[in-house]
C-alpha cells in the first residue's frame, strides 16, 4: 500500500518517517493492534458505541465558533473550534474513548498511559471509570508539580498516578515508563498512547480517532461560510494529535495551509526550547522515527516549554512528513508570546485556553492573513489547568 | 571462523556472557571492567553503549547508562577507548545500544568503526526486522558483523525461526518478556526454554534477563547454551573501588 498524508504505508511509514521501532519484547502486543485495528475501528458496532459517546458524553459535536473580536483585531475571519468545550476539557478524550473500546474488544483488563500536563491521563481515568477497568498513569515528576489539578482528577477517578523519577521527569520519561510497564504486563494490558507519536499503528489509529474534529468542521464550516474548506487551520503541536485531528480531513486539500504551532520555550535558540521540527534532527524515539531534539551523540534532549502538553522532544511521524514535504507550515511561539495570547485570547472572547491551546494562538501573528480568509483554529483545551502559572504572569 | 563461532565450538554448555555499560563505574572502566572479566572467565562480553532512553533496560542497567552518559561517555569515545582493546582483549566482544544514537552517528560509520577497533556482533533490539530486511542487515554484514535477535516468551514458533534465520552469533532468548533486571519464576523459563530447545535453531541460544547468580544461570544453562548476566554485576560494580577484585568475586561466585 502507498502512503497518502491519511494513511502510512503498510509498515507504517509516512515518507521517510513512522515503522515500528520496538523491542521484541513488544512484539506481540503491537503486531496484534496491527493486524486489528482498523478492522475493530470500522466495524459497525464499534462505529456506533464510539460515536454514541463522543455525542452523549462528551458532548460533541464541539462548537465552531466565529470569534468576532478576534477577527476583527486580526482583521479576518477566524473560527474556533471548541475542543476545550469537550468533557475533562480537551480533545485528548476523542482518542481516550477510541482506545478504551478498542481494548476492551481485544480482551484487555489493565489500562496504562502517559501524560504530561494531564490532559491525557484524566481523559483516560475518566473513560475507565466509565468502563470500570484498571488504570495506571505515569507522569514526570515535573509535571505532577506542575499540572497538580489533573494529578487530584486523575486520584479523583480512580487511576493510579505512578511518577516517572527518571531522566528529566516529564512527558518523554512518563512514555519510557508507560512503555517499560508495557513490556512487562505483555498479555493483559493495553497501552493507551496519547498523542500521535509512538510504533505503527498508534499515529495512525490516534489521528483516525481525532480526525472527528476536521469531519465536523468540514460541515459546520459549509453550514456558516457556504464552502467546507477554511483557507488556513491552526493548531499546537507537542506529539501532535490535536493537529493531526484537526488537519486530517483537508491533508488532501492542498489549497488549505495547514499550521502547526510549537513550543519555542524561551526561544528558539534559547537552548530552553520544544521546537522540535526547528531544532531537530531524523532520529527514532518512542518506537517510531521521525523528528527527535537530541545532541550530536544522539542523546534525546530535555525540552523546555511553560506547557506540559508541548514538553516533548519529539512529534508524530505525520508532521514529520507534513514538515519535510512541505505540506505543513511550522511556526513556533515562545512562552512569553502564548500567556499574551492567552490573555488576549480571554479578554476579547472570555475564553480561558490552555497554554497548549495558546500556542496555537500565537501562530496566528505570525501568518499574513487577509480579509477574506477563513482560519479555523484549533482550541485544543481550556485552562483550568493551568491557572497557577496565569496567575504567576498575572502578577509579573 | 569468527571469534564468536569459535566460543561455541569449544563450549556448547554453560557460556557466560557478562553486560557492562561502558564509561561505567567511571568513564575510563570501560576496558579494566572488560579485562577483569575476561580473567574472570567470562566467555563473551556484552558492552552497552549508554542512550538517554533506554526501552528495555530496568532501572539498574538505566541508572549506570545515567552515570556513564554524566561520565561524558558517546560513542565517539567508546571507539576511541576501543582503539588498541584487542592487544589484551581476546574474548569476543558485542555492542548492545539503541538505534537513535547509532542513526546519529552514522549507521555504517558505526559498523565501520566497531569492525574496525574489533568489535564482533551488535544487539540493537530496537532495529525492527523489516528494517533489517530492507536497509540495516546488508551494512551489517559488509562489514563482517554479526547480528543478534532477541526472541521472548510471547514471539511465535514461526517467527522465532525467522529471527533465527536472519541472526547470527547466538540467539538471546528473554526470559520473560520484561525489562532487565526483573525477577523471574524460573519453571516457566524452564519450560520456554525447552520448547525453543525442541525447535533446533540453527544458533546457539543465550538466556537473558534475571540471571543473577549460581543458581539462575544454571537453571538457565541446563536447557541452553548459556547465559547472559547484565543487572546484578552492574549492581557489583555501583560502589566499586577495586574493579578487578569485585569482578572476580561476582564471576566466581556465579561459576563456582
Ligand atoms: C489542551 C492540550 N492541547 C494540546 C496538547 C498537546 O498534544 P497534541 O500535540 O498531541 O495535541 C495537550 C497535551 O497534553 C493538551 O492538553
Amino acid at each position: 500500500m502507498k502512503h497518502t498524508f491519511t494513511s502510512p504505508d503498510t509498515k507504517g511509514y509516512y515518507g521517510k518517517f513512522g515503522g515500528a521501532y520496538i523491542p521484541e519484547m513488544l512484539h506481540r502486543n503491537v503486531e496484534e493492534l496491527q493486524s486489528k485495528y482498523l478492522e475493530i475501528m470500522y466495524e459497525k458496532g464499534f462505529r456506533n458505541e464510539f460515536n454514541a459517546l463522543l455525542k452523549d458524553y462528551v458532548g460533541r459535536p464541539t462548537p465552531l465558533f466565529l470569534a468576532e473580536r478576534l477577527s476583527k483585531q486580526f482583521n479576518t475571519n477566524i473560527y474556533l473550534k471548541r475542543e476545550d468545550l469537550n468533557h475533562t476539557g480537551a480533545h485528548k478524550i476523542n482518542n481516550a474513548i477510541g482506545q478504551v473500546l478498542l481494548a476492551q474488544r481485544l480482551g484487555k483488563k489493565r489500562i496504562i498511559a502517559e501524560t504530561g500536563a494531564g490532559q491525557h491521563g484524566v481523559a483516560t481515568a475518566t473513560v475507565c471509570a466509565l468502563k470500570g477497568i484498571e488504570c495506571i498513569v505515569y507522569m514526570g515528576v515535573k509535571d505532577i508539580e506542575r499540572q497538580a489539578p489533573n494529578v487530584a482528577r486523575m486520584r479523583m477517578l480512580g487511576a493510579k498516578v505512578m511518577p516517572a523519577t527518571s531522566g528529566s521527569q516529564t512527558l518523554k520519561d512518563a512514555t519510557n515508563e508507560a512503555i517499560r510497564d508495557w513490556i512487562n504486563n505483555p498479555t493483559d494490558t493495553h497501552y493507551v498512547i496519547g498523542s500521535v507519536v509512538g510504533p505503527h499503528p498508534y499515529p495512525d489509529m490516534v489521528a483516525r480517532f481525532q480526525s472527528v474534529i476536521s469531519e465536523e468542521t468540514r460541515w459546520q464550516l459549509k453550514e456558516k461560510t457556504g464552502s467546507e474548506l477554511p483557507t488556513h487551520v491552526v493548531a499546537c503541536v507537542g506529539g501532535g494529535s490535536n493537529a493531526a485531528g484537526a488537519f486530517y480531513h483537508f491533508l488532501d486539500e492542498p489549497q488549505v495551509q495547514l499550521v502547526a504551532v510549537e513550543a519555542a520555550g524561551l526561544g528558539v535558540n534559547s537552548g530552553h526550547s520544544a521546537a522540535t521540527t526547528q531544532l531537530g534532527t531524523a532520529g527514532v524515539l518512542h518506537g517510531s522515527k521521525s523528528i527527535v531534539m537530541q545532541t550530536e551523540d544522539g542523546q534525546v534532549v530535555e525540552p523546555h516549554s511553560i506547557s506540559a502538553g508541548l514538553d516533548y522532544p519529539g512529534i508524530g511521524p505525520l508532521h514529520a512528513h507534513l514538515f519535510d514535504s512541505g505540506r505543513g507550515k511550522f511556526l513556533s511561539a515562545t512562552d512569553d508570546e502564548s500567556v499574551q495570547a492567552a490573555f488576549n485570547l480571554c479578554k476579547l472572547e472570555g475564553i480561558i485556553p490552555a497554554l497548549e491551546s495558546a500556542h496555537a494562538l500565537a501562530g496566528l501573528n505570525q501568518l499574513q492573513l487577509k480579509a477574506k480568509d477563513v482560519v479555523v483554529l484549533c482550541l485544543s483545551g481550556r485552562g483550568d489547568k493551568d491557572l497557577a502559572t496565569y496567575m504567576n504572569r498575572m502578577d509579573a | 571462523m569468527n571469534r564468536i563461532e569459535q566460543v561455541f565450538k569449544n563450549k556448547s554448555n554453560r557460556v557466560l556472557n557478562v553486560y557492562c555499560t561502558a564509561g561505567y563505574p567511571k568513564l575510563d572502566s570501560t576496558l579494566q571492567v572488560m579485562q577483569a572479566l575476561q580473567e574472570s572467565g567470562a566467555d563473551l562480553i556484552e558492552l552497552g553503549m549508554p542512550y538517554s532512553d533506554p526501552l528495555a533496560d530496568g532501572p539498574v542497567i538505566q541508572h549506570s547508562g545515567s552515570i556513564a552518559l554524566s561520565n561524558g561517555m558517546t560513542i565517539a569515545t567508546l571507539f576511541k577507548q576501543l582503539k588498541d582493546f584487542r592487544k589484551t582483549v581476546t574474548v569476543p566482544v558485542i555492542l548492545m545500544g539503541y538505534m537513535n544514537p547509532v542513526m546519529q552517528y552514522g549507521f555504517e560509520k558505526f559498523c565501520a568503526d566497531a569492525a574496525a577497533v574489533g568489535v564482533d556482533g551488535l544487539i540493537l533490539p530496537d532495529l525492527p526486522q523489516y528494517e533489517f530486511e530492507t536497509e540495516y542487515g546488508a551494512i551489517i554484514k559488509k562489514y563482517g558483523l554479526d547480528f543478534i535477535f532477541l526472541v521472548t516468551p510471547e514471539t511465535s514458533e514461526k517467527r522465532v525461526k525467522e529471527l533465527d534465520a536472519l541472526s547470527t552469533g547466538f540467539l538471546y532468548a528473554v526470559s520473560s518478556s520484561s525489562t532487565t533486571g526483573n525477577d523471574k519464576d524460573f519453571g516457566a523459563v524452564e519450560t520456554y526454554l525447552q520448547r525453543l530447545k525442541n525447535l533446533q535453531l540453527k544458533n546457539p541460544v543465550l538466556v537473558g534477563f534475571g540471571i543473577k547468580d549460581k543458581q539462575t544461570f544454571e537453571s538457565a544453562s541446563k536447557h541452553s547454551n548459556g547465559a547472559i548476566i547484565g543487572s546484578a554485576f552492574v549492581k557489583a560494580l555501583e560502589n566499586s573501588s577495586d574493579i578487578k577484585a569485585d569482578t572476580k568475586k561476582f564471576i566466581a561466585n556465579v561459576l563456582s
